[in-house]
C-alpha cells in the first residue's frame, strides 16, 4: 500500500542513475572482443541487472535515455531506430524481473540458463529483425547491410549478457541476505 | 565541469540561447522526423542550410566541435562504403534508371549516377541534423532540460529522470576512474596487456563497486527525494522553466510551416523520393 | 506543562532481514524547542532511531514495530514519509546524495517544486534562504563545483526551507574540517533559537556538538536507551567514559589533573567551567609533569620536490609544494574543505600525474613507476570505501590482495582472521559486505591493506564514522605493527584528537602550499594558521589559557603524552 509511492521515486532515480551508469559504460569502458572494431557492449551486460532489480520501466527508459545521450554528444544526433530497439530490450530484460526474483538471494543455475535462452531470443527479435527492418523502413537503408549490422550487434549483445550480464546477476544475488539471516558468528 | 562532456552547454547571449528550451527541442524533434522519413534532396539540402545559418547565429565556434564533427564524418564515411559494398545497384533499383559511370550493370561492382545520387542523400540524412543537434546541446541550460520535456507532454516523473542522469554523470565518471584505479593499485591488471579473459575479470572488478555504489546511491537519493516530497502530486513546477515569449511562438511557426512543406512534397513526388532521374 | 513533540513508548524495531532487535523497548519523549543529542556506539541504533521519525521506517525499511511512537500528534505506523515531511526535515549523511538539484538554486527550491509553487512565490523564498545561509553567491553552482561543508550548507537550506518545527540531523559534521563543523553547529544553534526549532543532532563527534549548547543527551547502547539527561549530569558522572565514548578532551585533561567533575559547575562549555580548586590543581600538575624529547635519527623516506598539479589549468591545486617524509614517522594531513588532501594522495600513489616537480621513494623515481607498482610500497586507504570494495563477501575482500600476490589459502586464511579480530569483523566474516553500516565498510577495507603489509600507508579519514572503541582498536593497532615494522605513516584526517593523540608531526596544507610543518601541539594552539586552514583551538588550550599556565603548548603536548604513556 504505502510502499507503492516510494517504488515509483525508486523506478524514477534508478531510471536517471541506470542512464547515468549506461552513458559512462559506453562513452569510457570499452573491451575488444578481438575482432577489429567490435567491443563487448558492458552497458548491455549492466541491463540485465537493473532490470531484475527496478523492472521493465525503468530499465527500458535508463537504455533509451542513456543511448540518446551517448548519441548525442558522440555522433552528434540520435540513431533513432536503433534508440528505440535498445529502450525494448532494456523492457523486455525487465520483464524478467518476476521469474528471476534476484532479492530472494538464490538464483539458481536452472534460471540462469533460462535467463540466457531468454535473452539470446529477445536480442535476436531486436537486433536481426526489429532494427534492421526499421532501418529499412525509415532510412531505406540496402537489406543485406543492416542484416549483417544487425546479426553482428545480436551475437555482440548476446555474448556480452551472457558473460557481464551473467556475473553481475550472481553476484548480486549473493550480497541480498534472507529473512533474520544475519547472525553474529564467535 | 561541462568540460567532462565533449560538448556542452556554454552560456552566451544569442536569439537561440534565449529561446525556450521546449521549442528548441520540438523544433529538434519535428526536422529530425521529417528528415529522416524525406528523401528528398532539395528539402533536405534546404534544412541542412536552414540549420548551418542558426548554427552561425549560435555563435557557436567550430573549435568548441571540431572533434565530434571527425566523428560524425568518419562515421558517415564508414556507413556510406558498406552502404556500397554490399549493395552497389540499389541506386538504380530505387530509382528504376541506370546512367552507368563505370562498367555495366551486370558487374557486381559498378557504379551509377543513381547509387551516387543515392549515397549524396544518405551523406545528407546522416547529417543535417547534426548542426541542430549541436544547436540544441549548446544553448540550452541543461538545468532547463527536464522541464522542457514536462511542457512539450513529457511525464514529469520521466522528466525528473533525465535530470537526475546528467546531475549524475560527473558523478559515475569519476566514481569509475577512482575505482579503476583503487583496483589496479591491488593487482588487477586492465591495460591492454592483459589477455582476454584476466581484462574481463579485471573490468568486472571495477565495474562490481561501480554499481553497487550506485546501487546504493538509488536508496539514498529515493530517500531524499521522499523526504522532501518529490512525486506526490499529479504535475510539478519547475524553478528553471523559461515562459513561452513572442519569439517562441513564431519559431513554432516557422517550424510548423517547413514540416507542412516536407509534407507537401511527399503529395508532389508521389512518395518518399525525389528522382531527377524520370525526367 | 507542554506535551511532548515527540513520543516513544516501549517501542521496538527490528529490521527485516535481522534476527534481533535493532531498537528495543524505546522510552523518549522530546519536547518542543528543545535541542537533543544521540550519542552512542557505532551499529548501536542511532540512525534506526532517526528513520523511524522520518518514517523511513516501516516505509522504505521494512520490518516489525511494537509499541507507539507519536511524532507531532501523528502516530507512526498511521503516517506515511509524505505526512511527516511537513513536521521533520531531515538532513540525511551523506550531503552528496541529498544535493539532487544540478545547480544550488535548483536544489534548494526542490521541495517547493513538488509542493507546485509558482516561480514568482519560488524566487522569492528562495532568495531569502540563500541569503540565510549565505550561499547567494553560489547558486548558480553544480554540486560538483562545491567543497563538503558547502554542500552540507546547501542541503540544509533545501530542507529548512520547508520551515518544519522537528529538524534532524544524522552525523551532520562527518565529512566536514573542523571550522566548517562548527560553523553549522553554531548555525543551527541560531536557527534553532530564532525560529524556535525542535532539533535533533546524531553525532560522534560529541565535544564539537556539545559547544553548540545541547539541551539534552541521549545516549545508546545495542538498540537501549542507557542515559538521557542533561549535559552536565552526564558529564559530571563521567558517563561517556563509562559507556566507551568520548568524553571532551578538557575534560579528562582535568581528570588527570585530580579535579573531582561531579562538583563542577557548567561542565559542558570550556569557557566556563568552574571548580573550587581548579586553578591550583591544573597547575601543580603541569608544573609536575615533564615532557620528554626523544629525538630518533631517521632516513629519508619519500620525498616530494617542487610538486604542482592541476584539474583545470586555471586553478592549481597544488604550487611547487615540497615535503619530507623519515622511514618510521606517523604524519598527520590536515586542511579545509578542498584544500587538496586528497589531491595530493593520489599524486604520490599514481592516480594522479603531477604537472611538475619529482617525487622519490627511497631514492627511486616513483614517477616512472605504475600504480600497481606503487602499490607494492604504499598502501592506500581511499576516503569512500565503497570505491574500494570489490568482493561481496567481507572474508574475501580482505583476502582478494593475498590471493592475487599467489598465497597459499591456508596461509591467507591465518592471515585475514588476525586481521579481523583486530578491526572487530571477525563474527561478521561470513556477512555480505552491502548489511555493514559505513564505519564497518570503512573498517573492511582498513583490513585489506593492513593485511598486505606494506612500507608505508596512507589513511584517508580512517576515523569518519567510528566510535571511540573501534577507533581506538584500530588505532592502537596501527600503532602497534608502526613499532613492529617501522611503518611510515600518512593521516589524513578532520579529526583533531587523531592528530593530536597518534601523530608527531603535522603538515598544513593551504591553497597548494605547506602552511605549517610542526608537532600536533603546536600547530593547534598557533591562532592564525587554525584560521587560515579551518582548523579550530582545542579546548585543552583554552583551558591553558583561562588558568595561566606558562605555556599552553607545553600544556597540550604533555597532556599528549601522559595520555600516550597510558595507552602503551
Ligand atoms: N537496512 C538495514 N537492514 C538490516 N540491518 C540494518 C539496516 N540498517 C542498519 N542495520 C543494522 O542495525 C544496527 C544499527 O544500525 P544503525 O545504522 O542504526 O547504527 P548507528 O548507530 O547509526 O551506527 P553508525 O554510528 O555507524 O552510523 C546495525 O547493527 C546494522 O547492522
Ligand atoms: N576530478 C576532479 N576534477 C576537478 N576538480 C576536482 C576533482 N577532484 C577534486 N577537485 C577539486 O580539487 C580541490 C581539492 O580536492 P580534494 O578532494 O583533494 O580536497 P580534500 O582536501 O581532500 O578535501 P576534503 O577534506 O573535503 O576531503 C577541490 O576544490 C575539488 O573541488
Ligand atoms: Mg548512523
Ligand atoms: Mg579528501
Amino acid at each position: 500500500m504505502k510502499n507503492k509511492e516510494n517504488n515509483s521515486i525508486k523506478t524514477v532515480v534508478a531510471t536517471g542513475i541506470g542512464a547515468a551508469i549506461i552513458f559512462v559504460l559506453m562513452k569510457f569502458v570499452a573491451i575488444p572482443t578481438g575482432i577489429p572494431n567490435t567491443q563487448i557492449n558492458v552497458a548491455e551486460g549492466f541491463l540485465p541487472l537493473l532490470g531484475a532489480i527496478y523492472g521493465p520501466i525503468a530499465a527500458g527508459l535508463a537504455i533509451f535515455i542513456g543511448h540518446t545521450l551517448n548519441d548525442f554528444v558522440t555522433y552528434g544526433s540520435p540513431w533513432w531506430t536503433w534508440v528505440i530497439t535498445d529502450g525494448l530490450v532494456g523492457l523486455a530484460f525487465g520483464l524478467a524481473k518476476r521469474k528471476l526474483d534476484i532479492q530472494s538471494g538464490v538464483l539458481s543455475r536452472r534460471k540462469l540458463i533460462w535467463f540466457n535462452i531468454y535473452q539470446i531470443i529477445v536480442n535476436f527479435v531486436a537486433w536481426v529483425l526489429l532494427a534492421p527492418t526499421g532501418d529499412i523502413i525509415i532510412y531505406h537503408e540496402p537489406a543485406k547491410k543492416v542484416f549483417l549490422q544487425g546479426i553482428t550487434t545480436w551475437i555482440i549483445n548476446s555474448l556480452s549478457v551472457a558473460v557481464i550480464g551473467t556475473i553481475l546477476l550472481v553476484l548480486y544475488a549473493k550480497t541480498r541476505t534472507k529473512r533474520g539471516s544475519l547472525k553474529k558468528e564467535r | 565541469m561541462n568540460s567532462h562532456f565533449l560538448i556542452g552547454y556554454n552560456d552566451k547571449d544569442t536569439f537561440l540561447h534565449r529561446l525556450s528550451g521546449s521549442t528548441k527541442l520540438i523544433g529538434f524533434i519535428a526536422f529530425s522526423i521529417i528528415g529522416m522519413i524525406t528523401y528528398d534532396t532539395r528539402f533536405l539540402l534546404g534544412i541542412l542550410t536552414f540549420s548551418l545559418i542558426l548554427f552561425k547565429l549560435s555563435k557557436i565556434s567550430i573549435t568548441e566541435v571540431s572533434f565530434v564533427i571527425k566523428i560524425i564524418i568518419a562515421f558517415a564515411a564508414l556507413n556510406l562504403l558498406m552502404v556500397y559494398v554490399f549493395a552497389p545497384g540499389y541506386g538504380m533499383t530505387i530509382y528504376g534508371t541506370q546512367h552507368m559511370l563505370w562498367r555495366s550493370p551486370e558487374n557486381y561492382f559498378n557504379l551509377s549516377w543513381e547509387e551516387l545520387f543515392y549515397i549524396f542523400n544518405l551523406f545528407l540524412k546522416y547529417t543535417f541534423a547534426v548542426p541542430l543537434a549541436l544547436i540544441f546541446l549548446m544553448t540550452t541550460n541543461p538545468s532547463e532540460f527536464a522541464a522542457s520535456l514536462n511542457k512539450i507532454g513529457i511525464p514529469y516523473k520521466t522528466s525528473y529522470a533525465v535530470e537526475i542522469a546528467l546531475r549524475y554523470i560527473p558523478n559515475v565518471q569519476r566514481d569509475y576512474r577512482t575505482i579503476s584505479l583503487a583496483q589496479q593499485a591491488r593487482g588487477y591488471e586492465i591495460s591492454k596487456k592483459a589477455k582476454f579473459w584476466p581484462r574481463i575479470i579485471g573490468n568486472a572488478q571495477i565495474l562490481l563497486p561501480l554499481i553497487f555504489t550506485s546501487l546504493d546511491r538509488i536508496e539514498v537519493v529515493s530517500q531524499a527525494m521522499e523526504l522532501r516530497r518529490f512525486g506526490q502530486g499529479k504535475r510539478r513546477t519547475w524553478y528553471m522553466e523559461k515562459q513561452f515569449g513572442k519569439a517562441d511562438y513564431s519559431s513554432l511557426i516557422v517550424i510548423f510551416l517547413i514540416v507542412l512543406a516536407g509534407v507537401a512534397l511527399f503529395n508532389v513526388n508521389g512518395g518518399r523520393f525525389w528522382n531527377p532521374f524520370k525526367h | 506543562m507542554t506535551e511532548p513533540i515527540i513520543s516513544f513508548k516501549n517501542f521496538s524495531f527490528q529490521y527485516e532481514s535481522q534476527s534481533e532487535k535493532t531498537l528495543d523497548n524505546i522510552n523518549l519523549d522530546i519536547f518542543p524547542g528543545e535541542k537533543v543529542m544521540i550519542a552512542g556506539a557505532s551499529g548501536s541504533g542511532k540512525s534506526t532511531l532517526g528513520r523511524c521519525l522520518n518514517g523511513l521506517i516501516p516505509q522504505a525499511y521494512p520490518g516489525k514495530i511494537s509499541g507507539k511512537c507519536v511524532i507531532n500528534g501523528k502516530e507512526l505506523v498511521e503516517s506515511s514519509v509524505f505526512d511527516l515531511s511537513f513536521d521533520v526535515g531531515t538532513v540525511l549523511q551523506d550531503p552528496d546524495s541529498q544535493f539532487v538539484g544540478l545547480t544550488v538554486i535548483e536544489d534548494i527550491a526542490f521541495s517547493l517544486e513538488n509542493d507546485q509553487l509558482s516561480q514568482a512565490k519560488m524566487r522569492e523564498v528562495t532568495r531569502k534562504w540563500s541569503k540565510k545561509l549565505n550561499l547567494e553567491k553560489l547558486i548558480h553552482r553544480s554540486p560538483q563545483e562545491l567543497s563538503g561543508g558547502q554542500k552540507q550548507r546547501v542541503a540544509m537550506a533545501g530542507v529548512l526551507i520547508d520551515e518544519s518545527k522537528i529538524l534532524l540531523f544524522d552525523e551532520p559534521l562527518a565529512s566536514l574540517d573542523p571550522a566548517s563543523g562548527a560553523a553549522s553547529i553554531e548555525l543551527i544553534d541560531q536557527l534553532a533559537h530564532k525560529q524556535n526549532l525542535t532539533v535533533i543532532i546524531i553525532e560522534h563527534r560529541i565535544e564539537e556538538v556539545l559547544k553548540g549548547g545541547i539541551d539534552r543527551l541521549v545516549i545508546m547502547r545495542d538498540g537501549k536507551i542507557v542515559a538521557n539527561d542533561t549535559p552536565q549530569r552526564i558529564l559530571q558522572q563521567s558517563l561517556l567514559e563509562k559507556l566507551g565514548l568520548r568524553e571532551p578532551l578538557y575534560l579528562s585533561a582535568l581528570k588527570r589533573a585530580g579535579v573531582n567533575l561531579a562538583a563542577c559547575q557548567n561542565i559542558d562549555q570550556v569557557s566556563q567551567i568552574t571548580e573550587s580548586q581548579m586553578s591550583r590543581k591544573l597547575t601543580a600538575w603541569n608544573d609536575h609533569t615533564q615532557l620528554s624529547r626523544k629525538v630518533k635519527k631517521r632516513s629519508t623516506l619519500l620525498d616530494l620536490n617542487e610538486l604542482s598539479f592541476a584539474y583545470e589549468d586555471a586553478s592549481p591545486i597544488i604550487k611547487d609544494l615540497s615535503l619530507e617524509i623519515k622511514k618510521g614517522e606517523i604524519i598527520s594531513l590536515v586542511g579545509r574543505n578542498g584544500a587538496g588532501k586528497s589531491t595530493l594522495s593520489n599524486l604520490i600513489t599514481g592516480f594522479l600525474s603531477p604537472s611538475g616537480g619529482s617525487i622519490k621513494f627511497k631514492g627511486q623515481d616513483l614517477l616512472k613507476m605504475s600504480v600497481k607498482e606503487r602499490a607494492q610500497h604504499i598502501g592506500y586507504i581511499l576516503q569512500d570505501p565503497n570505491q574500494m570494495i570489490s568482493k561481496t563477501m567481507i572474508y574475501d575482500e580482505v583476502a582478494s590482495g593475498l590471493r592475487l600476490r599467489g598465497l597459499l589459502e591456508d596461509k591467507i586464511k591465518e592471515r585475514v582472521e588476525k586481521i579481523l579480530r583486530v578491526c572487530g569483523l571477525y563474527e561478521m566474516r561470513h556477512w555480505p559486505v552491502s548489511a555493514l553500516s559505513f564505519g564497518q565498510k570503512k573498517r573492511v577495507t582498513i583490513a585489506a591493506i593492513l593485511v598486505l603489509k606494506p612500507e608505508m600507508l596512507i589513511l584517508d579519514e580512517p576515523t569518519a564514522g567510528q566510535d571511540l572503541k573501534h577507533y581506538t582498536e584500530i588505532m592502537t593497532f596501527i600503532e602497534k605493527i608502526q613499532w613492529e615494522n617501522d611503518l611510515t605513516i600518512i593521516l589524513i584526517t578532520h579529526d583533531m584528537h587523531l592528530m593530536l593523540e597518534y601523530t608527531q608531526r603535522t603538515v598544513v596544507l593551504n591553497q597548494g602550499k605547506i602552511l605549517l610543518d610542526a608537532e600536533p601541539a603546536a600547530v593547534l594552539t598557533d591562532d592564525e594558521t587554525i584560521k587560515k586552514a579551518y582548523l579550530v583551538r582545542t579546548s585543552l588550550f583554552d583551558l591553558a589559557e583561562r588558568y595561566k599556565l606558562p605555556s599552553a603548548t607545553d600544556f597540550v603536548a604533555k597532556f599528549i603524552q601522559t595520555e600516550r604513556e597510558g595507552r602503551v
